[in-house]
């Protein structure tokens, strides 16, 4: 088979099959709702969602997002020919629904129709050591987006200086201004230093952990934890209705800065957090991963 | 406890229904974006009126297809942001006497007077339940202005069981955004000891 098949079927998967350690924290955040209340109402139609996407096959929701890759391939693969391969099959996803046309031109305003335009989709390469490709893929929601934000430390209004104290509270500060806007319960992703670009990449890169996985720094790994509990303290609830969980998880990464900037990025990742991942072997066996 | 509704709606109906309340609407709704709220305000057309009065407006650019029998069918059919729409939205239920607003995000101030004031409330569906809507869509009936405006923004007049929203807003000024907004703030304070 063609790698454009197979990064056909990948795609499918991403949009209409939840991971399943996305849908176990849903179902977690259902069975600590109240009995009765609105929250559980919520989680309880947004689970049916996920498992009539799968069974139909459709998209979880209408919004399939950015289409953003991250690849991984030997030594002797060439980019521009995965490139190709990826191009057609985004056209092929749009046309069988499994994305939506979702590439429009800020100049013109004319969407093209079939996800391909400038950087859409999204592609990162990177050449490694292994002697078959990883196709890493996220599906990122445009409201989810829109409540992604950026803080530039000392935040003199939230009294946030330059240390994980004042990451701290830049982060509950994202979370609260956007309410349910970004389709809560999400996962926030957070990036610390680097320069503005990189600090959002580094951000969104964390969407590729696994629910409850710990931080691999253990001064991150608790202040994750901390900042799950206090975010969901909030009070704000699966789409702003109010309830117990609004995040259901913290990612947070770090990297090196200049020192004379701080900058935190907080990206946001709606309950429909679509990702899966593929390898494809020299031999053309194919495994899939969430 | 679940409310159910049918649509159309009396005014002494909605007028009953509290923030917070869950509702299942079946009946005769229409779907409304940007494009057409900007027509029924300026045009005014009569020929939605029939469908909007004591009906609701549902903000949601469907993705839909034709089956094998030549029938308009909803494919993916979740609520879409509902704040571009507030310059607009007051002046459109008072003109075509509209009894509830289904979107996502909730709405502001003026729209907020507009439903104390038509007898009106704002139900809000769950963003993200692109499959499940679109499933408890059962008949599409009619579409207007679908040349002119293109899939996502005609008007599509649709038969509706069970569609599931929770009041946000309801014809007595209360609004559940502005409850929450107020709450979660205070405890923000509190976190970052402000
Ligand atoms: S933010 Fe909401 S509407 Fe947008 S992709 Fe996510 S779930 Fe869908």
């Amino acid at each position: 088979m063609e790698l454009k098949e197979h990064i056909l079927e990948l795609i499918r998967r991403a949009s209409t099959d939840l991971p399943p350690d996305v849908e176990a924290r849903l179902k977690r955040a259902y069975d600590e709702a109240e009995e009765g209340s609105t929250e559980k109402s919520v989680f309880n139609v947004i689970l049916e969602n996920v498992k009539l996407a799968r069974e139909n096959s459709t998209p979880i929701c209408q919004d399939t997002g950015h289409v953003i890759f991250y690849v991984n391939y030997p030594l002797g693969m060439k980019e521009w020919e995965i490139t190709e391969e990826i191009k057609k099959a985004v056209i092929e996803a749009t046309e069988k629904n499994y994305l939506r046309p979702n590439a429009v031109d800020p100049i013109t305003g004319k969407n093209s129709g079939n996800n391909i335009g400038k950087n859409a989709p999204y592609i990162t390469y990177h050449c490694w050591d292994k002697d078959y490709i990883e196709f890493k893929l996220m599906l990122k929601g445009g409201g989810s987006e829109n409540v992604g934000v950026q803080y530039k430390l000392p935040d003199a209004s939230l009294k946030a200086g330059r240390d994980l104290e004042g990451v701290r509270k830049v982060i509950i500060d994202a979370v609260t201004k956007a309410q349910g806007f970004g389709c809560a319960p999400g996962t926030v992703g957070v990036g610390i230093g680097g320069d503005r670009g990189v600090s959002y990449l580094l951000s969104k890169k964390t969407f590729f952990r696994k629910m409850d996985s710990k931080n691999e720094n253990p001064v991150l790994a608790e202040f994750e934890d901390r900042l799950e509990k206090e975010l969901n303290s909030l009070g704000i609830g699966p789409m702003g209705f109010g309830g117990k969980t609004t995040v259901l998880d913290v990612f947070v990464d770090a990297q090196h800065r200049h020192p004379a900037t701080y900058y935190v990025s907080v990206s946001y990742m709606c309950w429909a957090f679509r990702r899966k991942t593929m390898i494809v072997k020299s031999n053309g066996e194919v495994e899939y991963d969430d | 406890m679940t409310i159910k509704i049918n649509l159309p709606v009396s005014e002494e109906e909605i007028r009953k229904l509290k923030i917070g309340d869950e509702v299942l609407l079946s009946g005769t709704m229409v779907t409304a974006r940007d494009q057409a709220h900007k027509l029924m305000v300026e045009k005014k057309p009569d020929f939605i009126r029939p469908y909007l009065k004591d009906s609701v407006i549902y903000h949601c650019g469907p993705v839909v297809r034709k089956n094998e029998n030549g029938e308009w069918e909803f494919v993916a059919a979740g609520p879409t942001t509902s704040s571009r729409e507030e310059p607009y939205q007051a002046d459109v239920i008072k003109e075509y006497q509209v009894r509830g607003i289904i979107g996502k995000g909730g709405m502001g101030e003026k729209t907020l007077k507009g439903l104390q004031e038509t007898g009106a409330v704002y139900f809000h569906a769950v963003g993200g339940l692109g499959t499940l809507l679109a499933k408890r869509v059962v008949k599409v009936k009619e579409v207007f202005m679908l040349e002119e405006f293109g899939t996502p923004e005609a008007f599509w007049v649709i038969e509706v069981k069970d569609f599931p929203v929770v009041v946000t807003m309801d014809s007595h000024g209360n609004s559940l955004h502005k409850k929450v907004l107020e709450e979660s703030l205070k405890r923000e304070k509190e976190l970052l000891g402000l």
